[in-house]
């Protein structure tokens, strides 16, 4: 009697951890960045700095036609 | 600017990247949380450069038949720019791996010892390595037919050594990476999020049009230079 219960209790608390762990498992997400609007201000930022790179290749691009339209 | 129809796709398919990838929903899972998203910057980095040096590859093999130099300079032009590509893989990598993978209980400077041994780092690392080689070889030999005919042949070498190093020996191992010992990362269809896809593919795209228009400037630049010091 004494088994099945140190065996119950100890099942009990096995579950109990699977639960918490269960509970702790939730992935952490910048929900609050999203909702304030701030992520805005980062794709910003993030979009003028690869479309200023981009535009550098456009302008580089130019200059290499307009070189090879001199030579030949 | 010449034949631009693909230079805007590309511009358009990079901006998409960034907006969609910064603001589309992404599964919620633990560990990953929002990093999960740099699986759109990160991991185009290295298709990129494996399709860099599949097209180096193929213009090497195409001197080695026909003898043009300028099959040369497209072979060693998508090899240097797949480095560059390669390297922005590394370091991304490097970033990505000590936020996720090192021991949240331990600073990702005392739990490096682990992370370093991952197969993965180390493959990737070779792999970089014999192309870095493959540079200094290069500029080591000054006759122009006896470089391009050798280090032709080393790119062959090269590019078949990437696919142990990178491909073959991280997955026989056990590994933290993705993909590890069940299977092909990012694009097992088991694997990623419907979602994800949607931005996912049109990155792949989008990063590789961007290294294959650098390459371009680059060959441009080069044949010119070639026009000079024939003249």
């Amino acid at each position: 009697m004494r088994k099945v219960k140190y065996l119950s209790t100890f099942i009990i608390s096995l579950l109990s951890t699977l639960i918490n762990y269960a509970q702790t498992d939730k992935a952490e997400m910048a929900d609050t960045m999203r909702s304030n609007g701030r992520i805005y201000v980062v794709v910003a930022v993030v979009v003028l700095i690869l479309s200023g790179l981009l535009l550098y290749l456009v302008r580089l691009d130019k200059k290499i036609t307009r070189i090879e339209k001199n030579k030949s | 600017m010449r034949r631009s129809w693909w230079k805007i796709l590309c511009v358009i398919l990079l901006l998409y990247t960034f907006i969609g990838g910064f603001l589309m929903d992404v599964p919620r899972l633990p560990a990953l949380s929002e990093t999960i998203r740099n699986l759109y910057f990160h991991v185009c980095m290295w298709f990129c450069m494996m399709i860099l040096f599949t097209v180096s590859v193929v213009y090497a093999i195409r001197y080695l038949r026909s003898n043009k130099l300028t099959d040369d300079i497209y072979s060693r032009q998508f090899a240097a720019v797949g480095i560059v590509f390669g390297v922005l893989g590394y370091a991304t990598g490097t970033i990505w791996m000590s936020y996720t993978w090192a021991d949240p209980n331990n600073s990702s400077f005392q739990s490096f010892g682990a992370v370093a041994r991952e197969p993965k780092l180390i493959g990737a690392a070779i792999a970089l390595l014999i192309y870095f080689a493959y540079m200094v070889l290069r500029d080591s030999i000054s006759d122009i037919d006896k470089r391009a005919r050798i280090t032709a042949v080393y790119n062959v070498f090269a590019y078949a050594l990437l696919f142990p190093t990178i491909w073959i020996i991280p997955r026989i191992l056990p590994s933290l990476h993705p993909g590890g010992e069940n299977g092909n990362p990012a694009l097992d269809t088991n694997d990623i999020d419907n979602r994800m896809r949607l931005v996912f593919y049109p990155a792949i795209l989008g990063w590789t049009l961007l290294g294959v228009w650098i390459t371009s400037l680059k060959i441009r630049l080069s044949l010119l230079k070639e026009k000079r010091l024939l003249q």
